[in-house]
Order: structure tokens, then C-alpha cells, then sequence
């Protein structure tokens, strides 16, 4: 991981990139499918089913993705994305934002490239390039920002056993 | 307390293993996040017995994801007494480092669930495709372009 802290002042940026591999037993078109399509996107995209999710999705070139979510009452998470590349079964890139309570945490471009692989399955290579924004940690203080990441990370072990 | 098993359950080798690399493996289970979560719920410290006790899974096997996480740096023990008590410890990622270790489990979890949803919305299999997945494997700890 590329991590280059810039001055960490009350206002830093720190650019980084991961990427993520993942080999899918369906054909692109299926993998492919489960972003294009709102519906089914949300079937699996959102972390925590206990939060009420607002999802809008304009699934082509130029068109915008809303998602609002947060626990009721409490900090509003918000992402905003802008769809710039498409192209069917093989590719999508977009960009978003992501903001707590209206405060901008981060900005990425994100890559979704759908491989053919072994078996007519999918090779799925996600890769996010983010400018990670120093600010967030003003909307709740540092411990409430793990928190929050935490939660997320923890919610679908809720609905699964806990067992390994 | 708990002795230690010989064999720790996951190893990583290669030339430059950060401690980010530590970090993020000890992230990437949902059981250690869940641990590191009851941590962050019960305030400061806790005893292992008591943290261990919502896992349906033998203390030996808790301990196993407690050790790497102490790997990590991201929890600590102390001893008082006869009791173990473990404490979450955020100083090993910078801020902004634990949040892209967060963003990055965050999509490690929804490409779970996108495995999960496509095995679940298959066709009906033909005879030689069998149940699919298992993809957890593919994932890479060494991310760079």
C-alpha cells in the first residue's frame, strides 16, 4: 500500500490505493449485473441492514449514485458517486465522496474490472485510489470515528453466527 | 489462563510485511472485528473469559484471535491478579491508515456478500457446476499498483 502522509496539520490529505481480487463461480454478466442493477445491488452492497438505506442509482455514463444511511438519529453517512466509465460485463469506474454529516472524509475513484475466469467464472479486481481528508475526525473525535468503521465492519456478523 | 497453541492460525511472510499488513489481516476476519467491537463496547478493559463469551467457539479459539490481534498491536493485555484483561489499542493505525483499513474490510465484506448473493440467485446447477465460492482466499494483503 502506497501511503504517503502529507502534514498532519488540522487539514491533511493522504492518497492511497488497494486493491481487492476476488474469483466469483458466475459469468461476468451475472457479477456484472449485480452492480448495473439498483435492486439487485441492494440486495448485498449495504453493511448494516438495521440502518434505514436511501438509494438512488442512475446506472449510466455520467449519471449520479445517492446513498444516505446512519444510525437513526445519529451521524448521517452519505455517498455521492458519479458513474464515468462503463462499459457492459467487463468495466465500471466512478467516482464518490463520502461525507458524515456533512462533513467530505473522502474522495476516490474506484475500478471494477470483470475478467473472464477459469470455468466461465468472474475475476473480480476492485481497485480504489482515495484522497483520505483529515477533517472527519471533527465530527465525532477519534474513537467514535473507529466506531463507526467498526460497526459497519461488525454488522453482518450479527446476522450470521459468530462462530468462525 | 490459556496457553499457547504452537501454530498460530494465519502466517505471513515476504520481505516487506508492515505492521500495516498486520493490521489489516488482523482486520480482515469478521470474528476479529467482532472482538475489537465488544472491546470498543465495554469501554476500556475486559476480561477475556467475558469477551469470549458470545462466540459460539472454544475459549482456545477466541485466545487464537485475540494472539493476533495483540500481533497487531491492536489490543493489549495485563494481568491483574489471576485475570487477563485486554484493552483496544488504536495507536498502531494513523488515523487515516485506520481508515482505509476500514474502507478496505468495508469492501472486503460486500464482495462476501456479493459472493454470497450470486451463489444464492444461480441457476439451477448443471451437473458438472458444482456450489461455487470460497473466494476468501483470493484476497491479496499486498495491495499495490
Amino acid at each position: 500500500m502506497n501511503i504517503m502522509a502529507a502534514a498532519v496539520a488540522a487539514r491533511s490529505v493522504l492518497h492511497a490505493t488497494f486493491t481487492i481480487e476476488r474469483v466469483y463461480a458466475a459469468a461476468p454478466g451475472r457479477v456484472f449485473a449485480a452492480f448495473a442493477d439498483a435492486e439487485a445491488k441492494r440486495r448485498w452492497f449495504f453493511c448494516d441492514s438495521t440502518w434505514p438505506v436511501e438509494h438512488r442509482l442512475e446506472f449510466r455514463v455520467g449519471g449520479r449514485e445517492t446513498i444516505r444511511t446512519g444510525p437513526a438519529g445519529g451521524t448521517v453517512h452519505l455517498c455521492e458517486a458519479v458513474y464515468h466509465d462503463i462499459v457492459p460485463d467487463q468495466r465500471i469506474i466512478y467516482s464518490y465522496a463520502m461525507l458524515l454529516d456533512q462533513r467530505r472524509i473522502s474522495v476516490s475513484l474506484a475500478t471494477l474490472d470483470f475478467q473472464a475466469g477459469p470455468d466461465g467464472g468472474t475475476r473480480l479486481l476492485l481497485t480504489e485510489q482515495g484522497a483520505f481528508l483529515d477533517g472527519w475526525t471533527d465530527v465525532a473525535g477519534r474513537e467514535e470515528g473507529t466506531r463507526i468503521g467498526l460497526e459497519n465492519l461488525a454488522a453482518d456478523l450479527r446476522q450470521q453466527s459468530p462462530a468462525a | 489462563m490459556q496457553t499457547a497453541t504452537p501454530t498460530p492460525d494465519l502466517q505471513i511472510t515476504g520481505p516487506q510485511i508492515t505492521a500495516l499488513d498486520h493490521t489489516l489481516l488482523a482486520l480482515a476476519d469478521p470474528t476479529r472485528r467482532a472482538i475489537l467491537q465488544r472491546l470498543c463496547d465495554q469501554g476500556g478493559e475486559a476480561r477475556v473469559t467475558d469477551l469470549a463469551l458470545p462466540f459460539a467457539m472454544s475459549l482456545n479459539a477466541v485466545s487464537k484471535h485475540i494472539r493476533l490481534l495483540e500481533r497487531a498491536d491492536l489490543v493489549r493485555r495485563r494481568k491483574q491478579g489471576r485475570e487477563h484483561l485486554l484493552r483496544f489499542n488504536p495507536a498502531p493505525l494513523t488515523q487515516a491508515e485506520r481508515w482505509i483499513a476500514e474502507r478496505k474490510a468495508m469492501w472486503e465484506g460486500r464482495l462476501d456478500r456479493l459472493g454470497a448473493f450470486l451463489a444464492a440467485t444461480a441457476e439451477p446447477a448443471t451437473p458438472e457446476s458444482t456450489a461455487p465460492e470460497s473466494t476468501e482466499d483470493q484476497t491479496k494483503t499486498g495491495d499495490e499498483r
